[in-house]
């Protein structure tokens, strides 16, 4: 069974504006996939559908067998508990310590303190920030915020892991280190990965398969693509 | 066990944001503190007002003077009936030797003037003096009275009653309303401060929501900041209330007011101020928590 589809999907957003149309699209789980595209493209509208930041207009979106459109407000938590979410401007909590940023959603879905701290000193160690557990993140690099934001999306070991434009802020060396800590979780705890990138000599090096994406619509679906204009 | 580990946090977290947002937090507390300070100002002025007309009211009496000549039976009939009216609250029997007597010893003109009647004249009347349970209602219990036997002279001063009837219901109204319009101020007041605070705080309710919060714990820790703040604003004012009011009451009592104008006396502090207290202490909280909860269910939605 696919573990992500898209069904007919389009988005129009209030202002006419057509984010995704008539997208179809299956994706399996443990696969790791880029959605690349020029700004504007869609391939935010693409992955917010994936995370139910936006609701599709019309078709569907099944995330792990849950119709993303049709999750009420309220209940989006249970959809988004499943995922891990990385952001280009990696979206920590400013007052609280890497340990804290990572711990937060557990103490949030109530798990015990017990259980949280191997959890979240696993996650640290899988992005290798293990000794920066009491710092506060102004205190980081930008690449070390990236690892505290991955280390907080898969703390809860979810089977998907959402990327957009994880190095979007990075210099290329540290672009290149995010994305191999990214493919190592990949590989290791088989969790599928949806990237959306602009990094050409990312998607070149991977040799993944490559979704492109052109005002709105899905160009090309490549297994082993590359990052051609 | 895991709803108590959630409320045990939510408490922590809400009491670290009070100290991590020290400005923020200020803000709220400062404006609380002024909004409520001018709500207990209002309920007291409000409640004085309320219990010096009570007690102008209750002072007010009607004086009827009977007949010459009446017997006492008569008299005795004449008080039967008065006791039968529902409205008449107590009733006071002066006979015309008793005025003769009291008006002797109140002045020595009265004196004087006294002495030159014949033995056994006395052209004074016997009365009663009456005070009823419903000012309002006075009038009718005049015009019953002025209708019954052996009843000569029925005097309330009609025309002072009238309008001080008219002037005590709208004081009523009018602190009453400013009263409601006060806490809908400070409720209005509060929870936009906490609006502006919770605003600057959008994209951290924005990450709790990315990473699978539930929206009753991204409320529960701005709940009970809210709560938090809403009493500790409430702590200045109520401090205020007990000392201000007490100093108020002393004060207005030696300089002389209370002897000054033997109907007017303040509300005792006791009768009033625990009360007082309970409805800053209820407002502040109660607004902190649904301003809070409120503000944050702004950015709830997707």
């Amino acid at each position: 069974m696919e573990f992500i589809e898209f069904k007919d999907c389009t988005k129009i957003y209030k202002n006419g504006v057509t984010g995704i149309a008539n997208a179809n699209l299956k994706i399996s789980k443990g696969e790791f996939v880029f959605i690349i595209g020029h700004t504007a493209s869609g391939k935010s509208t693409l992955i917010k559908l994936l995370y139910r930041e936006e609701k599709p207009t019309r078709g569907s979106v099944c995330v792990g067998g849950i119709d993303v459109g049709k999750l009420r407000n309220n209940k989006v938590y249970k959809l988004r508990r499943k995922l891990g979410i990385v952001f280009q401007d990696f979206k920590l909590l400013p007052k609280l310590t890497v340990y804290e940023n990572v711990a937060y959603p557990l103490e949030s879905y109530g798990y015990k303190s017990s259980e949280i701290r191997p959890l979240v000193l696993r996650a640290l160690e899988q992005v290798g920030l293990k000794d920066k557990t009491r710092s506060f993140p102004h205190q980081l690099s930008g690449g070390e915020q990236q690892r505290v934001c991955i280390a907080r999306a898969i703390v809860n070991k979810p089977k998907l892991l959402i990327c957009d434009e994880p190095t979007g802020n990075l210099d290329p060396e540290t672009s290149k280190e995010i994305i191999d800590v990214i493919n190592n979780i990949n590989q290791e705890l088989k969790t599928t990965v949806v990237m959306a990138t602009h990094d050409k000599e990312i998607v070149n090096r991977m040799k993944k398969r490559v979704i492109v994406i052109k005002d709105g619509l899905i160009d090309k679906d490549i297994q082993k693509g590359c990052y051609k204009e | 066990m895991r709803f108590f580990r959630i409320i045990g946090r939510s408490i922590k977290a809400s009491l670290k944001s009070i100290f991590r947002n020290f400005s923020l937090s200020m803000a709220s507390i400062t404006c609380t503190i002024i909004t409520l300070i001018l709500v207990s100002i209002g309920i007291l002025l409000s409640y004085n007002v309320n219990h010096i007309t009570k007690e102008i009211e209750n002072e007010l009496t009607i004086v009827i003077l009977l007949e010459k000549n009446v017997t006492t039976e008569e008299i005795q009939a004449t008080e039967k009936s008065l006791k039968d009216i529902a409205n008449v609250d107590t009733i006071k029997y002066n006979s015309k030797e008793e005025i003769k007597n009291n008006l002797a010893k109140e002045s020595e003109t009265y004196a004087k003037i006294i002495e030159s009647w014949e033995e056994g004249e006395n052209p004074l009347q016997d009365s009663f003096v009456l005070t009823v349970k419903n000012v309002k209602e006075i009038n009718e219990t005049a015009t019953t009275i002025k209708n019954m036997d052996h009843v000569a002279v029925v005097k309330y001063g009609e025309s002072m009653v009238n309008e001080l009837i008219k002037i005590f219901d709208m004081v009523k109204n009018i602190t009453l309303v400013l009263v409601a319009a006060l806490i809908l101020v400070t409720a209005f007041l509060i929870s936009n401060t906490i609006k502006i605070t919770i605003f600057s705080r959008r994209n951290e309710i924005e990450i709790m929501r990315l990473v699978g919060t539930s929206n009753f714990v991204i409320k529960l820790p701005f709940l009970i900041e809210g709560f938090f703040i809403g009493i500790m604003g409430a702590i200045i004012p109520v401090l205020i209330t007990i000392f201000g009011y007490d100093y108020a009451y002393n004060h207005l009592s030696t300089v002389g007011l209370n002897n000054l104008l033997n109907v007017i006396s303040l509300v005792k502090p006791t009768e009033i101020v625990y009360y007082v207290i309970l409805i800053l202490f209820g407002i502040g909280a109660l607004v902190g928590m649904f301003g809070s909860v409120r503000a944050v269910k702004k950015h709830l939605t997707i």
